[in-house]
């Protein structure tokens, strides 16, 4: 496990969701769960996190949102759409109002099931977002060093 | 002519803020450190389900109602069914009456444990929430028993449930439900008597009696001034059967309302209590519903928040011809509003939480 995997701060935003998946997210932060063990802190400010949650799926008025919030993490960075409804759109896909799931707006890397999802689930999507994010962080650093060498 | 030295700014507050688990938008004129202000903006989880039930057949349109909020998820798709039973005219089971009691009472608890856990992170007592927290998810592991489901449960049927209660089950809740009375009453000393906690809720968004009349207020924002007004008392599924008195304060600060739903869970654990000692023997769970409906019937139900509206009209398709809801959540958001005036700006987000706002309900 690398430098960055053991810290990285994680985003919650809720798109469009019933409310199931989020309070299914905080859940995962609380005792039962504790994510935290695996290092994750929670925050809200988008311009700290390296991990973006996003529950539920994207509607005309929170698309800008949305897109605002990715833009303004630091790269790298990693997305996870928890639940159906950020997956797909789920029951509410034929709704007026939902554009569909959150990859229509932003790119998602992992994808979590469930409706709403599981904490398990959860955890497991995170786990494999910590593992991404660490890929990432190390391919930047290359680059990175790269063009430094470069440079000079 | 007298010049206005005061300067006054605009804050925006949301969609995406720490203390909020959901996007509500608020724009917060402030003079100084007070709110003069607060412009709330609506909208962001708008998905349209009042537009897709008159495009869904009305028996799948139970379980999209359901996912209107996944907090009081059990009670959306009860309210359902029950203005649907009255359009077709039908008579519940007993036996369904008091189940669908019990997974009522149920949510309740794991609400307003949510919100005490909510209410905790919002004054900063993050050692409190995780209690809060913690107790919570026995309720879930009860929920996950009966239902099968932790938070959408989808065991309403329009006639009816789907699911029993067995006796095993019954002694786990019973045991379960004791475990949380004694935990919560743990907690409870910190939530009540603590001195930070006091000064951090009493004497804060104080609303009076006239003021909740005024402005509409309902459920235990309404019941935390006085106002002394629980639906459940209207006697629909098992209630009229069930000795309760609703749970009121006179204070109606912050603490009255933490007060409030802290000993409405003591009395939904009662009430578990005294429907399960009265399960009907007769195991039969659903009537048979024929046909397509035809009428319209208008329902209204206590949830954890307050009362909710269920409006259903239909001409004899397959489809809904107008299903309407009005949820607890917006008939407080001009409470909510009134509380602001005049509060600072730290006191915000423990104001928007006090009212239990649920978002994902009121724009559905």
């Amino acid at each position: 496990m690398g430098k960055v995997a053991r810290s990285p701060w994680l985003l919650h935003y809720d798109g469009s969701s019933c409310n199931g998946c989020d309070i299914e997210v905080l859940a995962c932060l609380t005792p039962v769960y504790d994510a935290e063990r695996f290092g994750i802190m929670n925050t809200g400010d988008p311009l700290q996190a390296d991990i973006f949650l996003i529950t539920g799926g994207v509607n005309t008025q929170n698309k800008d949102v949305v897109k605002q919030i990715y833009d303004q993490m630091p790269r790298p960075k990693v997305v996870v759409a928890v639940g159906v409804c950020a997956c797909t759109g789920g029951v509410f896909k034929e709704c007026y109002n939902i554009l569909g799931g959150a990859d229509s707006v932003i790119p998602v890397d992992i994808y979590v099931p469930g409706c709403a999802a599981r904490p398990q689930a959860i955890i497991d999507g995170i786990v494999k977002a910590v593992a991404l994010f660490q890929e990432r962080s190390d391919e930047h650093d290359a680059k990175v060093k790269a063009e430094k060498k470069g440079g000079r | 002519m007298a010049v206005d030295l005061s300067r006054r700014s605009v804050i925006p507050y949301g969609p995406q803020h720490p203390v909020l688990p959901e996007p509500i938008h608020l724009d917060l004129v402030i003079e100084d450190e007070k709110v003069v202000e607060a412009i709330p903006s609506i909208g962001f989880i708008h998905r349209g389900l009042e537009g897709l039930a008159m495009k869904k057949d009305f028996n799948d349109m139970q379980y999209v109602i359901e996912r209107i909020c996944g907090i009081c998820s059990f009670m959306h798709g009860m309210g359902y069914c029950e203005a649907l039973e009255g359009i077709f005219e039908v008579e519940v089971p007993d036996r369904a009456k008091f189940l669908r009691t019990i997974w009522c009472e149920m949510s309740r608890i794991h609400s307003h444990l949510l919100w005490l856990g909510l209410l905790a992170d919002g004054f900063g007592f993050e050692s409190l929430f995780y209690q809060a927290w913690r107790i919570r998810e026995k309720i879930l592991d009860m929920a996950e028993l009966t239902t099968g489901g932790r938070l959408i449960a989808s065991v309403n049927k329009i006639g009816g449930v789907l699911k029993d209660i067995d006796d095993d089950m019954t002694k786990a809740i019973l045991k379960n439900i004791g475990e949380i009375e004694e935990e919560l009453k743990q907690i409870e000393k910190t939530f009540l008597l603590d001195y930070t906690v006091q000064s951090r809720l009493k004497g804060v968004g104080v609303l009076t009696k006239e003021q909740i009349h005024e402005l509409g207020g309902v459920g235990p924002v309404a019941r935390a001034s006085g106002v002394n007004v629980d639906l459940r008392k209207r006697g629909y599924a098992a209630y009229k059967y069930l000795d309760f008195e609703p749970v009121t304060s006179n204070d109606g600060d912050c603490y009255a309302r933490c007060n409030v739903r802290l000993h409405e869970v003591y009395q939904s654990i009662d009430l578990i209590r005294q429907a399960i000692a009265k399960l009907p023997e007769d195991r039969t769970l659903a009537v048979p519903v024929k046909g397509n409906p035809d009428g319209e019937c208008f329902v209204r139900l206590e949830q954890s928040r307050g009362e909710a509206v269920y409006y259903a009209k239909a001409t004899g398709g397959k489809f809904l011809d107008r299903m309407r809801i009005r949820t607890p959540t917006f008939a407080n958001i001009p409470s909510l509003c009134e509380m602001l005036k005049g509060a600072t700006l730290s006191d915000v987000g423990l104001l928007v939480i006090t009212i239990d706002p649920c978002i994902s309900c009121t724009e559905r």
